[in-house]
């Protein structure tokens, strides 16, 4: 939760929310990207790394920066608990009331 | 060095290491007469467990274990109350997995859930607002939690909430921030710091310009940290040399990642949803001045403190004394190990946690207990 995860950004999937899609090892799931997206039009971001904190890319990063702080998340085990709780997420919000 | 070989750069270790021991023998500082540095941030104390640091550094050198991992320092009573809103039956309460555990007076969410309370665990505050969408006949309620790593994505979606002029979503808030409980911490006479190693990610959120009271008005150094092994150590060696010269600054050691204004964007959102309340009840250190923050009146619809009447939005909040034996309050501020707290590893281990420092892999206790190679009793 306190420690942002490194994902890619691989698809814008709405402009006007500033909402795009990221691939975190492998997990794509949707993320605001308001917090990076600064002036330039939000496609540009396609391509780029981010840390993304509790959906939210909250820093733009290079990706040799995305690799060293992935090997320390998942050394620390955080990488795993990370990406189960995006998937769980979505089993949840599946998941008939 | 068990671990040095688990560095990307043990060489680079190594002589950082070797910086370190050299100017705590410059500083005079002895395993009797230690300097004290606080790491803040609960992901620096898992990483310095799980590296080892504490041991690979000198023994003059001693980690007091900030309170930086919200979890642990969720009052009991604010439990309570997530299980009292998580049993209504409109309600589908979202949460954050981490707080699953955390020990009410009764109960935990996990146990509410188990007797058939509505709690969806959320990786994302993005999640409660679809599941607000897809549930528009039941009252979503997302639980705010976090220091200013998440704030920032709850005022967001309350933004977009209201943009949405959703009428099921709202936010029972009990965001905290990182510098005052530092500040509480410096004002105790009890507490003898020598310098903070400063978080890094709630540092990406605000900038490094809120620290700069420690350095002035405390005369204490604090370096902004990344969560590399590396990055500690050189953090650490900043300090310290901080210390040898006389000097007590701001630095900042992240700064691939840190901007020392912060995120701009991140920053304007929080300023317009939120507000810092009086006082904020902390588990372990009791009411700490402005230290949470409340949502302001413009966004009233999306306070579920007031859609509910409940917690600080029902006037004094109800406060809950720790349980008997618990010493987190005391470890959480130095004065005692977790080792040295009567119950650790007998009344309380991660798969029974008796306080909240036991919870998260970022409580000191929890770190301890999976990494700090101490010869425990067995159970009783």
């Amino acid at each position: 939760m306190c420690l942002g995860i490194p994902g890619q950004i691989v698809e814008i999937s709405s402009a006007e929310k500033k909402l795009a899609i990221a691939d975190v090892s492998g997990v794509r799931r949707e993320v605001n990207v308001a917090c990076i997206a600064g002036d330039a039009p939000v496609e540009d971001l396609i391509g780029a790394w981010a840390l993304i904190h509790v959906g939210f890319a909250m820093s733009l990063i290079n990706e040799e920066e995305a690799a060293k702080t992935m090997d320390v998340l998942k050394m620390l085990g955080e990488a795993q608990e990370e990406i189960e709780a995006m998937r769980a997420s979505q089993r949840e919000m599946d998941r008939a009331s | 060095m068990k671990y040095a070989e688990e560095f990307r750069d043990p060489k680079a270790a190594k002589g950082l290491l070797a910086q370190i021991a050299q100017v705590i023998d410059e500083l005079g500082a002895t395993k009797e007469k230690p300097v004290h540095i606080m790491e803040i941030c609960g992901g620096h104390t898992h990483a310095i467990f799980r590296y080892g640091l504490d041991k690979l550094t000198p023994e003059g050198l001693e980690f007091i274990h900030g309170p930086g991992c919200p979890v642990c320092v969720l009052p009991m009573s604010r439990v309570d109350e997530c299980v009292e809103l998580a049993e209504r039956p409109e309600v589908i309460f979202t949460t954050f997995g981490d707080a699953m555990r955390v020990p009410g007076t009764k109960k935990s969410l996990l146990q509410a859930k188990a007797e058939g309370a509505d709690i969806r665990m959320v990786y994302s505050p993005l999640d409660a607002l679809e599941l607000a969408r897809r549930n528009p006949d039941r009252e979503v309620v997302f639980f705010g939690l976090g220091f200013e790593t998440t704030t920032p994505s709850t005022a967001l979606s309350i933004q977009q909430a209201a943009s949405e002029e959703m009428a099921n979503f709202s936010v029972f808030c009990n965001h905290i921030t990182v510098p005052p409980p530092i500040k509480a911490l410096l004002d105790d006479p009890h507490m003898i710091l020598d310098g903070f190693v400063g978080p890094g990610h709630v540092s990406m959120v605000i900038g490094v310009e809120p620290y700069r009271f420690i350095a002035r008005d405390y005369g204490k150094p604090i370096v902004v940290a990344g969560f590399e092994p590396i990055d500690l150590l050189q953090s650490v060696l900043m300090v310290l040399e901080q210390m040898r010269d006389g000097r007590a600054e701001v630095e900042n050691q992240y700064s691939r990642v840190v901007q020392d204004d912060g995120n701009p964007v991140s920053i304007a959102a929080c300023d317009d949803v939120y507000e810092p309340r009086p006082t904020f009840e902390w588990r372990g250190l009791g009411e700490i001045d402005s230290s949470g923050l409340r949502i302001r009146e413009k966004y009233v619809a999306f306070d579920a403190e007031t859609k509910f009447s409940i917690g600080y939005g029902k006037g004094a909040p109800r406060f809950v004394p720790e349980p008997e034996g618990c010493a987190c309050g005391d470890v959480m501020t130095g004065r005692l190990k977790p080792i040295q707290c009567p119950q650790f590893g007998k009344g309380c281990t991660p798969e029974m946690p008796l306080g909240a420092l036991m919870v998260s892999s970022e409580g000191a206790c929890a770190a301890y207990y999976q990494y700090g190679g101490v010869d425990l009793e067995p159970a009783e």
